[in-house]
């Protein structure tokens, strides 16, 4: 699962490394095999990505600022993502991320709250935003694990009626965001870079130290490997269900702070077929649809291979459907490829001599 | 058909290490053997599932090589497996024609299906049941009913048939033989997998005995072979002595697990008993007696309709596993693989599966701990290979099993529930997580243990309760009841 798992066996060497059976895998290979092995794949199709953008846009494709154009287009649909790779590395899914992003955006733009913003501070809006998405989460992941309703069913359903909220709430106008201290935070660059990069970046931090590092990623990995099993353990399974879900909706209500702070204006149009694009980064990543496996890292480059493909074709004037066709084809050929990795894994881990 | 020398490996499981097998034209050839016996290992490679390693199959006279189920049923044998393998979805006629339909072209002809449908489920004595009907609808006894239909639907010379009479009333047993004997009289060979001892003898005609995946007996005629030679042909061991010696129970051991009253509706009736600290209950039954039950609705996977259960004089909240494993039970499910183990993670990890919550600060998770704790269970259980970052699913069914004693050994669980504790693991490997238990029972666990293989509950508990059909039957000292004693009590329970 975690890609760091190598770095933290070899700060702290174990004691007992003599115990190591002689066909066991030592640290230092597992690196090179497994997860290392899926994340190198991914760096390589984004290098084979900037080569062609290199070749056919020249240094243009390389200056500054075309990267944190990159950056800033993977940045929305990064947060999303980060969400909802937890809930897949459960074993679930969350369809509705795009439309709660989008209902986010109408809510935290509302007068009212806009007003209210103007009184106070900016934060008003953040919170009610997270709030928005955190309920909409908390509707989800509640129906799910007490009603015993299929994920795809009820996320599909929050989907739908997100976005048919929105649009009673908005009248289906757009609403504008005034409010001139958050836009201020929202647009303004740190040290050069934008702050919509520097939040997906901490937002892909906090996942991966959460996924990797806590009990709360361990029980969500437990979970996606084998529910029953993790039940019959002892691990508060549907408790736990609900707070991913909850999770997904916090990243959504990020993101949709991070859509408004782009666009000035808060809409019901928000967000459109975004699970979509989040769900290819998140498999094209290496996190496994059927759960067991998830690797934020992964979910980090698959985004940034598709925003880099968005602007390959951007920056060579090319028609947005061929665009599409090449997205479809590297999402199989992608999967694909990671089944042949993970099929050569185990044909290795269960070639060793097995002493019983 | 002839059978000479099969066998068949999982990975590191040998499931079956020569078995012979003949069965002639028109006879009910019975196939017994305890479970794990590799009774199913057989019956799949006879039906084309498995390939054997070694060993050749003969069908009149020739060697064939039977290299799928397609190719099994050309030959014409038919096999009805012990799960139903029925299509809820479909009509029984599209079930019984499923993967030969009656067709041109690709058309189908739905009329001339359920006209012969018809007239199968008539010779079966079931004229009344509609071929058009939804096989989802039926009870599990006319899904049977189906099946069977669907291996005569072919050009049949041998129906194997996998524990039939699992599901059935006696009625409906009855009903079963009048079949199979009209199937016999028209020269159609019949293997039938039953270990109820009582209807081999009635329909049975000549009995061939498997055991750890070897032939003990082949060809016996039923009515020459005494039962008590059948069940020594079944049980007894080449390995005498594998059971470590008992500790006797201090006198004043605290009673660790009470159980008052615990019943299940549709599953059990209500059962008391306690465990004292350092004693081992077993449970003996045979499959569907609801011994597994009654410990899941101990442990709160299942919640119970009645009464209440205590560790330590503190009572549980019934239904919640979370309260179970707090107050200090564990149990290592049936299932391994789909109930106990995360396969594709670590050793380690699934080591601290229950306990990962106690290596963290705050939600911290300190892995050189968890890998610590996993080594040290590695080295007091000798789990092999010794290596804490392999994934689970490569380990052998005995380590595997360790595992899940070394998930609980790190909980320092007070009561220990092991369900199936040596299912799938070989003979060498029982010996050592027999002398475990032992060994965790002598240091104050309190431990329940079940197993279809009734010896090994008389041989590792210090008492037993016997179960069928989710009574208790008796309660008995181990060491006054001995292996007959139990299956005489079971089969006057079901015959009751």
């Amino acid at each position: 699962m975690s890609e760091q798992k190598t770095p933290v066996a070899e700060r702290h060497p174990a004691p007992a490394s003599s115990h190591i059976a002689p066909g066991g895998r030592t640290p230092g290979r597992n690196l090179l095999h497994g997860s290392g092995a899926r994340s190198l794949g991914l760096v390589i199709a984004l290098a084979a990505l900037v080569a062609i953008g290199l070749i056919t846009s020249g240094e243009r494709f390389l200056a500054v600022e075309n990267i944190l154009t990159i950056l800033r287009h993977a940045s929305i649909i990064g947060v999303i993502s980060i969400g909802i790779t937890f809930v897949i590395t459960a074993g679930g899914i969350d369809l509705s991320v795009g439309s709660v992003m989008g209902l986010t955006t109408v809510v935290a733009s509302l007068a009212s709250v806009q007003l209210a913003a103007t009184q106070s501070t900016w934060l008003v809006m953040v919170l009610v935003a997270l709030l928005v998405g955190g309920i909409a989460g908390l509707v989800n992941g509640v129906i799910i694990a007490y009603g015993n309703v299929v994920a795809f069913i009820a996320t599909l359903a929050m989907l739908v009626a997100a976005r048919g909220l929105a649009e009673l709430i908005s009248g289906r106008r757009t609403l504008i965001v005034n409010n001139g201290d958050f836009l201020d935070f929202m647009r303004a660059d740190f040290l050069g870079v934008p702050v919509l990069v520097w939040i997906f970046a901490l937002v892909a931090a906090a996942g991966w130290f959460l996924l990797n590092r806590t009990t709360f990623g361990r029980r969500t990995v437990a979970i996606g490997g084998n529910l029953e099993a993790s039940r019959l353990a002892g691990v508060k399974v549907k408790r736990h269900l609900v707070y991913l879900y909850v999770l997904a909706g916090l990243a959504a209500g990020i993101a949709g702070l991070m859509m408004m702070g782009r666009t000035t204006a808060g809409t019901s149009t928000h967000g459109l077929l975004y699970e979509l694009d989040a769900i290819a980064a998140v498999v094209v990543g290496g996190t496994l649809l059927i759960g067991g496996r998830g690797t934020i890292m992964g979910t980090v480059l698959g985004v940034l291979i598709f925003s880099t493909l968005t602007n390959v074709f951007t920056q060579n004037n090319m028609d947005t459907s061929v665009q599409a066709l090449a997205k479809g084809l590297i999402i199989v050929v992608a999967v694909l490829l990671q089944q042949r990795f993970a099929a050569r894994n185990e044909r290795r881990a269960t070639a060793k001599p097995l002493k019983v | 058909m002839e059978v000479r020398g099969l066998s068949k490996r999982f990975a590191a499981v040998q499931a079956l290490k020569g078995v012979d097998l003949d069965v002639r034209a028109g006879e009910v050839h019975c196939v017994m053997g305890q479970n794990g016996a590799g009774k199913s290992t057989l019956i799949k490679t006879l039906s084309g599932v498995h390939r054997p390693d070694e060993g050749e199959i003969l069908w009149e006279g020739r060697a064939v090589e039977l290299d799928s189920p397609a190719a099994a049923l050309e030959l014409g044998i038919a096999t009805m497996y012990q799960e139903l393998d029925v299509v809820g979805g479909l009509t029984i006629a599209e079930n019984i024609f499923l993967g030969h339909e009656r067709s041109t072209g690709g058309v189908l002809h739905v009329k001339r299906t359920n006209a012969a449908a018809r007239s199968l489920l008539h010779r079966l004595g079931h004229g009344s049941l509609s071929p058009s009907r939804e096989v989802g609808s039926l009870s599990a006894a006319n899904q049977q009913i189906v099946s069977m239909a669907r291996a005569l639907s072919r050009d049949t010379k041998l129906i194997i048939m996998d524990e039939p009479s699992a599901i059935l009333d006696s009625g409906e047993v009855q009903n079963l033989f009048r079949v199979i004997r009209e199937l016999t009289a028209r020269g159609i060979a019949v293997v039938y997998i039953s270990h109820r001892l009582e209807e081999i003898r009635q329909i049975g005609d000549r009995i061939s005995v498997i055991k750890d995946g070897r032939s003990t007996a082949n060809g016996l005629h039923v009515t020459e072979t005494p039962k008590a030679e059948l069940i020594r042909l079944m049980t007894g061991r080449e390995v005498a002595n594998v059971f470590p010696a008992r500790t006797p129970v201090a006198a004043d051991a605290p009673v660790a697990l009470e159980v008052d009253g615990l019943g299940l509706e549709g599953h059990f009736e209500p059962v008391s008993f306690t465990v004292r600290a350092g004693e081992i209950l077993g449970l003996a039954g045979l499959v569907g007696s609801q011994r597994s039950e009654i410990i899941e609705t101990i442990y709160g996977a299942r919640k119970a309709t009645a009464g209440r259960v205590s560790v330590n004089g503190r009572r549980l909240t019934p239904g919640s596993v979370s309260a179970a494993v707090g107050a200090g039970i564990g149990l290592s499910p049936e299932e391994r693989k789909s109930q106990g183990l995360i396969l594709d993670e670590s050793l380690y990890r699934n080591v601290t599966l229950s306990t990962f919550g106690r290596f963290a600060r705050a939600g911290l998770l300190d892995e050189s701990a968890e890998r610590q704790a996993a080594r040290e269970q590695i080295d007091a259980l000798e789990l092999r290979p010794a290596d804490p970052d392999r994934p689970a699913r490569t380990l052998s069914g005995g380590n595997q099993q360790k595992i899940l004693l070394a998930r609980w050994l790190v909980h320092g669980t007070p009561v220990l529930l092991l369900d199936e504790p040596t299912r799938g693991v070989d003979v060498g490997a029982r010996a050592e997580i027999y002398t475990l238990i032992r060994r965790l029972a002598a240091a104050g666990t309190a431990i329940i243990v079940i197993s279809s293989e009734i010896e090994e509950v008389l041989g590792l508990a210090d008492r037993v309760l016997v179960i069928d059909d989710g009574r208790v039957l008796a309660q008995s000292d181990a060491n006054d009841i001995d292996e007959h004693g139990v299956l005489d009590l079971v089969m006057e329970g079901s015959s009751a």
